[in-house]
């Protein structure tokens, strides 16, 4: 029976696993793991990373990409960017926000407040749609965990125990560092490029960023390789901005479970020592 | 079932209430006296977690509702209102969709050890049944509050699944078209969606009272499938199931805040978080995995409609599981053949659900048909052929004889010999 039940354990997170479906044509590559300062049980958010990400969201990304669901005031929220609520304020400030209607009926332009939402580039689909070749560059705020690729068997049983879990960033830095010269005979339909990393490899975004085209003050390498990191961990934190509390509060909650079961386990035993034939 | 005691009001207001409304002699004898086999092993603690991710669901669901906006343009950003604005509602809802997966594999568990220790057989038929109804609404409500964040799974998931009523012949469209209130999966549906999301699971909590009320008029089953002979092979519900209960339901709390901490999207498709677009259709569809198995039946079909009655009988054909197994012996340790046999048939079903996620075509299909197959074998051929053809092994006189001859009964790790305490 203690092989049957080994088994049984074993199977059980075998059928849990299956969850990870297939989401990406098999002939793409897998991004490369990157190591992320959040990743793991004991993960954080890297502030300085976070800030950077968030220059280049500001100066390359934003001319293109909504990032409708993130406030101004989640950037002073603890666990993210870690800016005061005064350098919050003075980010909403350098946006216009349109406003209104006002007493006379009328839409107006106003400095942004910390309870505003970042701005899109585009009014509406349609007009994003006519700016950018018929595709609809996808909103930021969740997109790092709407992106994925395919673990296979067995990873992604070791997925559940590893804790890995950022398919997400690794697929965004990997398809920021992924073009280059379509294959020999690749059919590239007209206005796309193609991309390693991207599904079916005709990608309509053009290379969105160059080496040096961002200036950053701590002297990280202005390279693409350090900026996809940096967004990539800034979409990330877009994403899901209480990993971080969230993380912590499970370490106590696990501690408390295991002090939980240990002690009602040998409270079980003790009262089970009185029956016959059990120990 | 005789009770070890019977339910003595100690408060003067008991007294004054037990003689208008016996409530706390039934919650006494149901879950204080009722007694016991003395023989169970941790498989049986699943019906207590069971119940304990029902109330975790109903709260967490309800509160969840009340942050909620069941409306297509609305949706999606409500939910993830709740994941950035609602105090703790990260948790709530981690919890609630994490919650549903640990719901079915504490099901799936508590089936399989069903199925493993004939706990279906005369008398516990209507038990087992109720047992099958509870899990068709748990796949119902699974499904109905997987639509309701309205991402793309969501949307094309919904799609499928309702899809299936347009397989019966002549009724088929205008079914589809009720069920969808207009011609296409939309705000209609959505709505409905939730409005039965919400209503189900106080249906299931019904039945979940049925399941425990016939439990408690046939007794339970245990690991050697014979019927206790007196308290001697029993022993009150508490404090010995309800401390074992109780700490089986902390040990796999531990698994579910594993989830729900450290890995709460991994159960969950990436695709749910891209909002729903009817113009465009995901690269796979495919449903959570905890329909899965049944998923690959109903593609290994290719006529839509057998495909679909495949998927239901699939579900359907374990009610009748009392009367296709024929064997009079209940516990598969008794059962050397049946023994084989399940663990085959567990194989299949996991087997199934792999080839569910897996894209139809090609080598997968041809393996769901086999598997299908079988799944269905098991049933209509080797369950009521095992019955006349096993040569079963002789089965103890008592379970008290069992748990002191073998000893070792499963969960505890050695025998000590202690003073017999008749409780």
């Amino acid at each position: 029976m203690t092989l049957h039940r080994t088994f049984c354990a074993l199977a059980t997170a075998a059928a849990l696993s299956i969850a990870t479906a297939p989401a990406f044509a098999a002939e793409t590559p897998q991004p490369p793991r990157q190591a992320w300062s959040f990743s793991g049980p004991f993960g954080k958010y890297d502030q300085a990373q976070l800030q950077r990400g968030f220059k280049v969201y500001k100066e390359v990304c934003s001319s293109c990409h909504a990032m409708s669901l993130v406030s101004f005031r989640n950037l002073a929220e603890p666990g993210g960017l870690g800016y005061s609520a005064g350098q919050a304020q003075a980010i909403a400030t350098g946006y216009q926000i349109k406003d209104g209607p006002n007493d006379s009926g009328d839409m107006f332009e106003r400095p942004g407040r910390l309870a505003d939402r970042f701005p899109s580039p585009f009014p509406n689909d349609n007009a994003a749609r006519a700016a950018n070749g018929g595709t609809v560059p996808p909103d930021f705020s969740v997109l790092a965990k709407a992106r994925t690729y395919e673990r296979g068997f067995p990873t992604f049983v070791f997925d559940i125990f590893t804790q890995y879990q950022e398919q997400g960033p690794d697929y965004i830095h990997a398809l920021l560092m992924g073009y280059e010269e379509a294959p020999q005979g690749f059919a590239l339909p007209e206005g796309a490029h193609y991309n390693k990393y991207f599904p079916g490899h005709a990608i309509a975004m053009p290379p969105p960023i160059s080496d040096g085209q961002v200036t950053y003050e701590d002297g990280s390498p202005e390279t693409i390789d350090q900026y996809g990191k940096d967004i990539s961990a800034f979409m990330m934190w877009a994403a899901e901005p209480h990993m971080i509390q969230r993380k912590r509060l499970g370490l106590q909650v696990m501690l408390f479970l295991l002090l939980l079961t240990g002690l009602l386990y040998f409270t079980k035993k003790k009262v089970w020592s009185s029956v016959e034939g059990h120990a | 079932m005789s009770g070890h005691s019977t339910y003595q009001p100690q408060s003067a207001f008991m007294k004054w209430m037990e003689s208008r409304l016996p409530i706390g002699g039934l919650i006494h004898s149901s879950f204080v006296a009722y007694p016991t086999p003395r023989n169970l092993n941790y498989w049986w603690t699943f019906g207590g977690i069971l119940s304990f991710m029902l109330a975790v669901q109903i709260v967490t669901g309800i509160v969840l509702a009340m942050h909620y906006t069941p409306h297509e343009t609305l949706a999606f950003n409500s939910v993830e209102t709740i994941m950035r604005d609602v105090n703790y509602g990260w948790l709530l809802r981690y919890l609630h969709s994490n919650g549903a997966s640990m719901f079915f594999i504490a099901v799936y568990i508590h089936m399989f050890r069903g199925m493993y220790y004939g706990s279906y057989k005369a008398p516990r038929e209507v038990l087992w049944i109720l047992g099958v109804i509870l899990y068709l609404l748990m796949m119902a409500t699974g499904f109905l509050g997987y639509t309701l964040p309205w991402g793309q799974m969501s949307f094309w998931g919904a799609t499928v699944i309702t899809n299936f009523f347009s397989a019966f012949p002549g009724i088929g469209e205008p079914l589809v078209t009720w069920l969808w209130g207009g011609y296409a999966v939309g705000n209609p549906t959505l709505n409905r969606f939730f409005s039965l999301h919400y209503l189900l699971p106080f249906v299931i909590a019904g039945v979940v009272v049925l399941h425990v009320w016939a439990l408690h008029v046939v007794g339970q089953n245990n690991p050697t499938g014979i019927e206790p002979k007196g308290d001697r092979d029993t022993v009150p519900f508490t404090p010995y199931a309800t401390l074992k209960d109780s700490f089986f339901i902390a040990a796999f709390c531990l698994m579910f805040a594993w989830f729900v901490f450290y890995t709460p999207n991994y159960l969950g498709h990436a695709d749910n978080y891209i909002p729903a677009n009817p113009a465009v259709t995901p690269q796979h569809i495919v449903p959570e995995w905890y329909y899965l198995p049944f998923y690959a039946i109903l593609r290994a079909i290719p006529n839509k409609l057998l495909g679909v009655l495949a998927l239901f009988g699939s579900i359907i054909i374990l009610a009748f599981l009392p009367w296709l197994d024929t064997s009079k012996v209940r516990s598969a340790r008794y059962r050397p053949l049946y023994r084989q046999f399940f663990w085959v048939f567990f194989a299949v079903c996991i087997g199934l659900g792999w080839l569910g996620a897996k894209p139809a075509e090609g080598g997968y299909v041809l393996a769901a048909r086999v598997l299908t197959t079988y799944y269905f074998a098991h049933f209509i051929i080797i369950l009521p052929l095992l019955g006349i053809f096993e040569k079963t092994k002789p089965l103890p006189n008592s379970i008290s004889e069992s748990v002191l001859k073998e000893g070792v009964p499963i969960g505890a790790p050695a025998p000590a010999p202690s003073p017999a305490a008749k409780v």
